[in-house]
């Protein structure tokens, strides 16, 4: 397993065997189920998946923040030890921002449209911090200048729907580094963006990361941002994990047949129609969570699926040292 | 901002034409003689006729629009009939009494609606809930007229604790005695002012409150709401800082307009309440159709409606900073 140098061996957050219902007319249906990750100090997990695969989700069990009709049903969420899921509700505010942040995928409107990019983030500041509004302000400048905002004083004072797409992003990773948060969520930063801020903007948390030690989790269904940026890789498909392993690994030696098709998905460098290399796509659509089929979910767009995918689940195993996959087919002789 | 002040004063001109010849067609169509009214039964025909030269009354209608311009011009809103005084002075003694009904009813209707809607939607389908929305309902189908005859028997009949008519001391007189320590005052003026305010601000406060439940819970999904939770902000800071505000904008102009809606309800309440306003002045001046006296007050209303909407729309851009008042 290759950890990047920074990362160190305690992992800050660790989610076991995590499961999320939501409650449908026709009673409750699984979401996630049996997730299971560890996060270090100044690692990059990524979880990839198309929409719906339950990664939304899973983020924001990780603040408790899910949706009214969406709850965990099952399983752990250990914030430095602590199980966070069990925890008061005032001890849950208290980390929320200070241990455990998050940057979500639309700025716009996930700011608010009637209060000062500056005043936004110097809430968060005076919330856990016991600081005058002046010293929050002058930290919410901090955390602006921070994020390479142009000109951070002034942008400060304005409000989200007087900034660009690119530096609305910027006050939001401001806001979620300002009170130097343990854990990093970030929920698809740069699907909102256009293409040539996307790289700047991850570039951008990658590097603050890194040298804040934060822990991240980057949430995305972009197997580009995925390669730029992470240290370990988990491919969720109809809300369970069907592989991990490092960057390096699943790059190089991918075992599950839907991050193969994932992959197939990227348009790479070189290829071109002519040569027969062709886009490939994955036939057929992510089965309806409220009716899995028995066996394994990725079955019925398998092209190597056999009776015993479609009867029986797949565990998720260790088929390589450090690389996990969910996968009867899959014989690594 | 101060050019989008003086553009919306000067749109007024053009409005107040509008009623004044709208309100004049009407009483043009409408039966009814002054002079007949004002002379009483037995008058002879001959008499009538007289007084309805002597009014102006028979000048063709042309000539008399023209003759009520020409006086608006210069300030004249021409004189009562009846009362044999200038309308503005009419108007301007009855103004205040009017203006505080209204406003403290606004003030209740605010309060009460804003407070049930917020915990309506905070509470969403709980028995609090329910029993908000319930009462909206009653608010809002509850005549005014009815309403304020049942809180009269209530309060001022059985209890006692109310007097049922009439004003006490002016607000404005009875805050500036308060403030120098004359309590009392200011008491008495509460006391007469209860009844007639709960019962014309009842309908404006279940529709208050429909709408910020609604509006709240629109915005409590938003992700910016989300966003505060993230912050680690408490319940509390979340839903009056983050949600409220945002929840307010729809509500404020709504707000606006219920204004209207509550001059013209203390047409009714002042009656019931014997309130000495423009209401109760309003209806004495249609029921002996005073023309001048009924032309000033429809043009009072409207002006007073029309000012309260544009103090709406200032509120509304100092909220939201989105909007840019051109």
């Amino acid at each position: 397993m290759s950890i990047s140098p920074s990362a160190s061996q305690v992992p800050i957050l660790a989610v076991e065997g995590l499961d999320i219902e939501i409650r449908g007319p026709n009673g409750s249906f699984p979401v996630v189920s049996e997730m299971a990750f560890t996060v270090r100090a100044g690692e990059t997990l990524c979880i990839v998946g198309e929409s719906g695969c339950g990664k939304s989700m899973t983020a924001l069990s990780l603040l408790r923040l899910l949706p009214e009709a969406a709850h965990v049903s099952a399983g752990r969420i250990l914030i430095e030890g602590a199980d966070f899921l069990t925890m008061g509700e005032r001890q849950v505010e208290d980390w929320r921002g200070e241990k455990i942040a998050m940057i979500f995928q639309e700025p716009l409107t996930a700011l608010n449209p009637v209060l000062r990019i500056g005043e936004q983030i110097a809430e968060a500041v005076r919330q856990h911090r016991r600081c005058s509004h002046r010293q929050a302000h002058r930290r919410a400048i901090e955390a602006l200048t921070l994020v390479q905002m142009p000109d951070p004083e002034r942008r400060a004072g304005q409000f989200p729907h007087e900034l660009s797409g690119g530096m609305r992003q910027r006050a939001m990773i401001a806001l979620a580094l300002a009170c130097d948060p343990k854990i990093i969520i970030a929920d698809e930063p740069t699907t909102a963006l256009d293409v040539t801020i996307q790289a700047q903007i991850l570039g951008l948390i990658s590097d603050l990361q890194k040298r804040l030690g934060t822990a991240q989790i980057l949430i995305t269904h972009d197997l580009g941002v995925v390669s730029e940026v992470a240290d370990r890789v988990i491919v969720m498909y109809a809300g369970r994990k069907v592989e991990e392993a490092s960057i390096y690994d699943l790059f190089d030696n991918p075992i599950h047949p839907y991050t193969i098709g994932l992959m197939g998905a990227v348009p790479r460098k070189g290829a071109s129609a002519e040569d027969g290399d062709r886009l490939a796509d994955i036939p057929g659509t992510v089965p309806p969570l409220w009716n899995l089929p028995k066996g394994c979910a990725f079955a019925p767009r398998c092209p190597g699926a056999s009776e015993r995918c479609r009867q029986e689940r797949p565990p998720l195993t260790e088929k390589r040292p450090g690389h996990w996959a969910a996968c009867w087919e899959h014989d690594d002789a | 901002m101060f050019a989008y002040v003086v553009r919306r004063l000067l749109l007024l001109v053009p409005m107040a034409i509008g009623m004044v010849v709208v309100t004049f067609g009407l009483l043009l169509i409408i039966p009814g003689d002054p002079a007949a009214v004002l002379l009483g039964q037995d008058a002879t025909p001959e008499a009538i006729a007289n007084l309805r030269g002597a009014l102006g009354l028979d000048d063709p209608w042309y000539v008399r629009l023209w003759d009520y311009f020409a006086g608006l011009l210069q300030g004249d809103m021409g004189r009562s009939i009846f009362l044999n005084q200038a309308v503005s002075q009419i108007i301007m003694g009855r103004l205040g009494a009017t203006i505080e009904l209204a406003v403290v009813a606004l003030i209740i209707a605010t309060l009460i609606g804003l407070t049930l809607g917020i915990v309506a939607a905070m509470r969403q389908g709980s028995l609090v809930d329910t029993l908000t929305m319930l009462f909206a309902q009653l608010g809002v189908s509850m005549p005014v007229y009815w309403l304020g005859l049942l809180l009269m028997l209530l309060f001022a009949v059985q209890l006692g604790w109310l007097p049922a008519i009439g004003r006490g001391p002016p607000m404005i007189d009875a805050i500036g005695a308060a403030l120098t320590g004359r309590p009392g005052v200011l008491w008495d003026s509460l006391r007469h002012i209860a009844l007639p305010a709960l019962a014309l601000a009842a309908s404006s406060a279940a529709i208050i409150s429909r709408l910020v439940r609604a509006s709240m819970l629109e915005v409590l999904r938003e992700d910016f709401v989300r966003t505060a939770y993230a912050k680690g902000l408490r319940r509390g800071r979340v839903v009056v800082r983050h949600a409220l505000r945002n929840a307010l904008l729809p509500v404020l102009s709504v707000i606006g307009l219920r204004f209207g809606a509550l001059l013209g309800g203390a047409v009714i309440t002042e009656s019931i309440f014997a309130w000495p306003g423009l209401g109760q002045l309003t209806i004495a001046a249609i029921s002996q159709r005073d023309l001048p006296l009924i032309q000033g007050l429809v043009l009072t209303f409207a002006i007073i409606f029309a000012l309260v909407n544009l103090v709406v729309d200032l509120l509304y851009a100092a909220v939201d900073p989105r909007i840019r008042l051109r």
